[in-house]
């Protein structure tokens, strides 16, 4: 299997690796993939005011391919709002990376995992929210 | 003791320096399994690749066109055995002269409900046209004809016939292991014509034995004969004969390059020998027609050719009688009895194949050991009778 | 100065002995003839090398050397034996039995007898890899034919049973063929008592070179198969095709070096491997795949939890080893075998094969150990699953958003 030079990159040198505690401020989880499909990718935003994402962090389980497509992520949401970080789209990150076909399954995990970070944070702040 | 003289090079060929220098990596502590994932195996599966690019490109064909063999016995019981597969069963139809490895695949397809027709050749040990033509019109499903004749040396029209019988809706495959090296064989150029699959082997042109492949259009079906692994794009399953193919590949390439110096440096010799062998009295066999410029198939009438050729081996020179492709076989050469020659000359055969390193000194000084030879056995033969 | 990557793949294939290359390359330059020709002295020398090489064949097995049959490879063998007894035996029966955890040169055969309508029984095996006799008693039929068994296994390096399988074919008149492509020069094997009819080899697993195998075909009591290559009825008809002389020379060098060496050479894998297994059972985790004792010395395949596989390969490319099946893995799917041993996909890990052999130092093993470690503990740093698992956290619990 033939990796980009920006694969190889994230792969030996992850951005953002690790986990926020659960009860910190403002933060959301997204826990996507299952084990059984070899890959399983968690990403935590921490949103500050005004819906800005300050800070990401991941935990990858998955090949060379998917722990880039994620730690590519944790750099594009970063000083992003929830809402513009769902506009970030899987072909973006593919072609970042240059993705061959067998991979792209990996970028579309990493959009869904931005997905579901964001709806736990709409979901917390929305309980947050109702007085 | 001097070194003998080899003129049976269409047994088989020494490997070329150049393909045992390529090889030797190959044999060493560097060679992993093609189908690994690790630089090892990735550098096995690079070379694979290259050999195949040569082949492909010495031939004209694509290289995802060629599919690596053991040999050509086995290239040729995949294309017959693995189209018939593919096919509902019927007529099937391969000339009387075909090497043994096309015609005992096409006899054992009889078992599976095929009918086998074998394609009669003139005195010249050329496929006989009208014959052709009316088995054409049964419309046979697979055909199959050579492209030069093992023992004979002679060469088919196969751009032709393949033309009468992708008309007549079969499938056309030729046998091209004695034809590359010798003369021009451009895969583009006999596909165009009707030509669906080549086979050839790397010991005939200088290359390692262990090594072959069959040329394939891909729009024509067939199974493989070895299943496990799928390799070779599943129609040859088999961890890779890394260094013979890697040895083919630059055979291939130096057959090539060097064609046409060899083959008229052969055509010289030839015509030497052949006027040498008609001034003491022999017949030469398929001599009217276009034949492979290294072999020369001839008879002295009465003389025994296993006899002859023994007595030619203890005085230095290796030549053979009848076909020697194959294991002993007392039974006088199909390929002769195919073009109507009478048993008893027939057993008189022997085959001269020449190949690069022969000589002028090497053939003048063979005619002389010849004439003494021939006139001792034709003594011993006279005072017998 | 170790060279890199670090070669621990001796069961995809193992490098061509020197010792073993010498004897082959006069073979391809002045000792070139066809040992088919029979008309003169090119084509009796390299008969001769030839019948020395089947003799040294048959020397390590204790066969006869009529009994060797040469092929192009292990694959070839395992086509001929089970497709040419069971064209042969097809009047006797129509049945098969194999076992799961076989090779795909017998799996895929036995899917294409299928297809010509025999009936294929697939046998599963113990947690541990081998075969269970009582399943394997039960799963014989009045109409079996045919029983394919392999003696050692390619992934995970376990012997089978054959001495035992071999008495109750035999009770049973049942062709017996052994895949042992994997076992010569690692396991003894004597043809004279086993009751094993057929039986594969190839070249390239112990030392010889790739594209050249055998396969033994029982003369007493006599076993007959339907040839698969026919031509000029080479090996006494049962396989036709110039014979590549120096290919089978060194086969035979290989064997015969086998047959020298191997109860030392054994002993100093054995070392090496279970030097191996210490150095990494300190990583908390790790499971070894397939029985310890039934195991040929030097085969190790473990299965690290929480951690991906390709992932890991990448992690660790200074060691060339191998996940799944070498022998074709193009994708890496989980291991057909691993998951005959019901190590199944939700343990989440990832196993790899090391297999050591002849070359192998005890610097090479030091440093796998050291890589493993440090890799292994930096893809668990980011592995969720191992985060989860550190904090208690049950995974077979977990409702997977499974894509
Ligand atoms: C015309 C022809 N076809 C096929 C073969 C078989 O090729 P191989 O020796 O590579 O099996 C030979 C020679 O043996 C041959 O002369
Ligand atoms: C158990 C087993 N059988 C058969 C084979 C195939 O042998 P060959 O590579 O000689 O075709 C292999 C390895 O590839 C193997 O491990």
């Amino acid at each position: 299997m033939a990796y980009s030079v920006k694969v190889l990159d994230h792969y030996e040198n992850p951005r953002n690796v690790g986990s926020f505690g659960n009860e910190e401020e403002g933060v959301a989880t997204g826990m996507v993939g299952a084990p059984a499909c070899g890959d399983v990718m968690k990403l935590q935003i921490k949103v500050g005011k005004g819906g800005v994402i300050e800070d990401a962090k991941f935990k990858t389980y998955g090949c060379g391919s998917a722990i880039a497509s994620s730690s590519l992520v944790t750099e594009w949401v970063k000083g992003k709002t929830v809402e513009q970080a769902l506009d970030i789209k899987n072909t973006q990150i593919a072609e970042e990376l240059a993705l061959p076909p067998v991979k792209i399954h990996c970028s579309i995990l990493a959009e869904d995992a931005i997905k579901a970070a964001v709806a736990d944070y709409k979901k917390k702040h929305a309980e947050q929210a109702v007085p | 003791m001097f070194a003998p003289v080899y003129f049976d090079h269409n047994a088989t060929t020494p490997a070329d320096p150049a393909v045992v220098d390529a090889m030797l990596p190959y044999l060493s502590l560097q060679c992993g399994n093609a189908s690994s994932r690790h630089e090892y195996g990735r550098a096995a599966r690079r070379a694979i690749d290259e050999a195949r690019s040569k082949v492909a490109a010495a031939l004209g064909a694509h290289a995802s066109e060629v599919v690596f063999t053991s040999g050509g016995s086995e290239a040729n019981n995949l294309l017959l055995k693995g189209a018939a597969g593919c096919l509902k069963p019927g007529l099937l139809a391969v000339s009387a002269i075909e090497h043994p490895c096309v015609l005992r695949p096409a006899e054992q397809l009889r078992k599976r409900g095929w009918t086998l027709h074998k394609l009669t050749v003139d005195a010249d040990g050329r496929v006989d046209a009208a014959n052709f033509q009316a088995v054409m019109a049964a419309q046979p499903r697979i055909v199959s004809v050579m492209l030069a004749n093992n023992e004979t040396g002679v060469i088919q029209d196969v751009e032709a016939l393949a033309a009468l019988a992708r008309a007549a809706g079969a499938c056309f495959h030729t046998d091209a292991v004695q034809a590359v090296g010798k003369i021009a064989v451009d895969f583009r150029r006999l596909n165009a014509a009707g030509v669906q699959a080549l086979s050839l082997s790397a010991h005939k042109i200088g290359g390692p034995k262990g090594a072959a492949a069959l040329v394939l259009d891909k729009r024509l079906d067939i199974e493989p004969l070895i299943a496990g692994g799928g390799h070779e794009r599943g129609l040859r399953s088999g961890t890779e004969n890394v260094a013979a193919i890697v040895g083919f590949g630059v055979a291939c390439e130096l057959a090539v390059a060097r064609l046409a110096t060899t083959a008229a440096r052969l055509l010289a010799l030839r015509g030497r020998l052949e006027r040498g062998l008609q001034g003491l009295g022999a017949t030469l066999f398929g001599q009217a027609v276009e034949r492979l410029p290294n072999t020369v198939y001839f008879a002295f009438p009465e003389l025994d050719g296993e006899t002859l050729v023994g007595q030619l081996d203890r005085a230095g020179y290796a030549v053979a009688s009848g076909a020697a492709c194959s294991s002993a076989n007392p039974e006088p050469s199909h390929v002769l009895q195919a073009m109507g020659v009478a048993p008893e000359l027939a057993r008189a055969a022997v085959r001269i194949s020449l190949g690069g390193s022969n000589t002028v000194d090497e053939v003048d000084a063979f005619l002389a050991t010849l004439q003494a030879t021939v006139r001792r056995l034709q003594q011993l033969t006279a005072m017998a009778v | 100065m170790l060279k890199l990557p670090i070669y621990l793949d001796y069961s995809a294939t193992t490098p061509v002995d020197p010792r073993v290359a010498d004897k082959m390359i006069p073979y391809l330059v002045e000792k070139f003839g066809n040992p088919a020709s029979r008309s003169h002295a090119f084509g009796w020398e390299t008969e001769t090398a030839v019948e020395e090489a089947r003799a040294e064949v048959a020397k390590l097995v204790n066969a006869d050397p009529k009994e060797i049959v040469w092929t192009s490879g292990a694959t070839e063998s395992n086509n001929l034996a089970l497709k040419g007894a069971a064209n042969f035996y097809a009047g006797k029966g129509k049945h098969l039995v194999t076992v799961k955890t076989e090779h795909k040169a017998v799996l895929d055969t036995c899917r294409e007898l299928e297809r010509l309508g025999f009936e294929v029984t697939y046998l599963d095996v113990k947690e541990d890899g081998l075969l269970d006799l009582e399943v394997f008693k039960a799963a014989l039929r009045p109409d079996t034919i045919v029983v394919s068994v392999m003696l050692v296994n390619n992934e995970i390096g376990v012997i089978q049973p054959i001495a035992e399988i071999g008495e109750i074919c035999r009770a049973k008149g049942i062709v017996l063929h052994v895949d042992a492509a994997q076992a010569t020069g690692k396991v003894a094997i004597d043809l004279t008592a086993l009751k094993v009819d057929l039986m594969s080899f190839s070249a390239h697993k112990t030392y010889g070179p790739k594209g050249v195998g055998a396969l033994y075909v029982r003369r007493k009591p006599r076993i007959r198969l339907a040839a698969q290559m026919h031509g000029g009825g080479h090996e006494r008809g049962f396989r036709s095709g110039t014979l590549a002389t120096h290919q089978i020379v060194g086969m035979g060098e290989a064997f015969r070096l086998a047959r020298l060496e191997m109860g030392a050479e054994n002993e100093r894998v054995r070392m090496l491997r279970d030097r191996l297994l210490k150095g990494l059972s300190d990583i908390e985790h790790v499971y070894v795949n397939g029985d310890m004792e039934q195991r040929v010395p030097h085969n190790l395949n473990i299965s690290f939890a929480y951690v991906e596989g390709e992932s890991l390969l990448m992690a660790i490319k200074d060691l060339a080893v191998s996940s799944g099946s070498a022998c074709t893995s193009a994708s890496l799917e989980p291991s057909y075998v691993l998951r005959a041993l019901g190590r199944e996909d939700e343990l989440a890990h990832s196993s790899i094969r090391f297999t050591l052999g002849r070359f192998t130092t005890e610097e090479e093993v030091d440093y796998a150990i050291r890589l493993l470690h440090d890799k292994i503990g930096r893809l668990r740093e980011l592995s969720p699953l191992w985060e989860m698992v550190q904090e208690g956290v049950d995974l077979s619990t977990v409702q997977w958003a499974a894509h």
